[in-house]
């Protein structure tokens, strides 16, 4: 399959675009694989996009339920940034960021990479010396960040509302700057149309309804397409990472629920950068399109269905037009919602299980789009070597019962 | 949007309560015995179900009492409201 490029645009120009292949093919499931991933997002894509080139297993398969790029990948913020506060955090979301930085390179597929900066508010003392601590911590980890104040937010991002009287005044906040955008779909595509290049099945409409397990180990999966025997599964399924879970008998440390985002309508540029605001729970930014991409949080019961309330909702509109005045007269265009599996201390889990060539590869919660190269980039580690990647050692179940759990909730940002 | 009918208040809008997450998590009654693993499983394993949940809520901007809901997880439909020590109810999925 020929690469993009303008000479490939030119020529296709020229062919009225009628003939441009198909980025990846439809295959039929095989009988057997050397390995299945079970969900076709971001992260699913990306594990065998790395297992495929860095571990040479080219007889893989990814099982999607759906169609590529219709879950979560397809539903978040677009938000890449990897200012996390403990070094085992600084250590994989960083490691993921590096990735991004070549990413389109590296996928001949244009992800559209903006490290426009990302900006965290702080509302209170108490707020700035917590974000304050997250700098130091940051620069400790060798992770960019640095403290605006807000003079230099008012330059960063004109149509921030920075009104001492406000009801929750902006103090400052803390700024990285190697932090920023994604196409979040173009990330699904480029990775799906790397792994196809590289000879991986990529089957969508192929929903695992059941694991084949023998004396403690993995043997096949299920599916509505029928059997597919083999000796090596990694889920990647997001909020229904429990679901898969509970087929080979195992409880998860996790709760799905909705996550809610909004767009506006289009408008000319006005916002440069990402802003997110814990305290007032508002997040946005703006789209290449111009919509203003608007994160709300999550609904707080459980739930499967992607559709969130409109309480959220509500809150969420209350601090945006709070905070950026000029947005009281937009009209939103689409509001919808993703299932996210929460984790209680605000980190992922790529793990290994009890059950013998079965993994795991969830608990990213709200925040698991800005890990993608990283995440699948571990897990394809951890597929193939049967051992945990340094970076993903520290993210494994067995924390659950050691202890050892990496708290991240005030660097997540959706209040969990 | 949830209406949740409160065992001692009626019908109210999912404003007016918190969720307590999943019901049922019987605390260990004999802590000095338990291991890392039945600990981890008793703080933290949850079923997450896809389909019927039962689940504990609290009237938070109300009566402030606790009560069991039984949900589908999938269509939010509320399938049974039940007080706090009752057994689970037999719902359909």
């Amino acid at each position: 399959m020929a690469n993009y490029s303008i000479f490939a645009l030119a020529r296709n120009a020229l062919q009225r675009h009628r003939n441009w292949p198909q980025a990846w093919r439809s295959p039929q499931p095989r009988a057997s694989y050397d390995a299945v991933i079970v969900g076709g997002g971001g992260h699913g894509l990306a594990t065998a996009y790395y297992l495929a080139k860095l571990h040479g297993m080219r007889n893989i398969a990814v099982l999607e339920k759906g169609w590529i790029g219709g879950g979560n990948t397809g539903r978040n913020t677009t938000i890449v940034r990897s200012n996390y506060l403990n070094p085992e955090s600084a250590a994989i979301y960083d490691h993921a960021l590096k990735l991004w930085e070549g990413l389109s390179q590296e996928l001949n597929f244009n992800v559209m990479f903006s490290q426009r900066g990302v900006i965290n508010l702080a509302h209170d003392e108490g707020e700035a010396r917590e974000l304050r601590r997250r700098i130091y911590a940051n620069q400790l980890a060798g992770v960019d960040a640095e403290w605006v104040t807000p003079t230099q937010l008012g330059e960063l991002c004109p149509i921030l509302n920075l009104d001492p009287n406000m009801r929750y005044p902006v103090l400052g906040g803390t700024l990285q700057r190697r932090a920023g955008t994604a196409r979040h779909d173009a990330v699904a595509w480029g990775y799906a149309r790397g792994a196809d290049r590289l000879g991986v099945h990529i089957i969508e409409n192929c929903e695992v309804t059941g694991l084949i397990i023998r004396d403690g180990r993995v043997e096949g999966v299920h599916t509505n397409r029928g059997e597919i025997r083999t000796p090596k599964i990694g889920v990647v399924a997001a909020g229904h990472s429990s679901v898969l879970a509970a087929m080979a008998g195992i409880r998860l440390p996790l709760d799905s629920h909705p996550l809610q985002a909004l767009v506006s309508e289009p408008i000319k540029p006005v916002m440069p950068t990402v802003i997110m605001s814990n305290k007032v729970h508002a997040y946005m930014s703006q789209s290449d399109k111009g919509e203003l991409v608007i994160g709300a949080g999550i609904d707080p019961y459980n739930s499967y269905a992607q559709r969130g309330s409109l309480p959220v909702i509500e809150e969420t509109i209350r601090a945006v037009v709070e905070l950026y005045p000029i947005t009281s007269r937009l009209k939103m265009m689409r509001q919808w919602a993703g299932i996210v599996d929460i984790c209680p201390d605000a980190s992922p889990i790529i793990s290994a299980t009890p059950v013998d060539g079965l993994y795991f590869n969830c608990g990213w919660g709200t925040g698991g789009f800005k890990a993608t190269p990283g995440s699948g980039h571990l897990f394809a580690h951890t597929l193939a070597k049967d051992a945990a990647h340094a970076i993903n050692a520290p993210f494994a179940l067995e924390r659950f019962y050691s202890g050892a759990l990496v708290a991240e909730h005030g660097a997540a940002a959706v209040a969990h | 949007m949830l209406l949740l009918e409160c065992p001692w208040c009626g019908p109210r809008s999912e404003e007016e309560f918190s969720c307590g997450g999943e019901g049922h998590i019987v605390r260990p009654l004999n802590p000095d015995e338990l291991d890392d693993a039945a600990w981890g499983d008793y703080v933290f394993m949850r079923r997450n179900a896809k389909g019927v949940h039962f689940e504990r809520w609290r009237h938070a901007h109300g009566c402030g009492r606790w009560f069991n809901v039984a949900r589908s997880t999938v269509s939010h439909e509320i399938l049974a409201v039940y007080r706090v020590g009752d057994d689970k109810p037999k719902v359909a999925p």
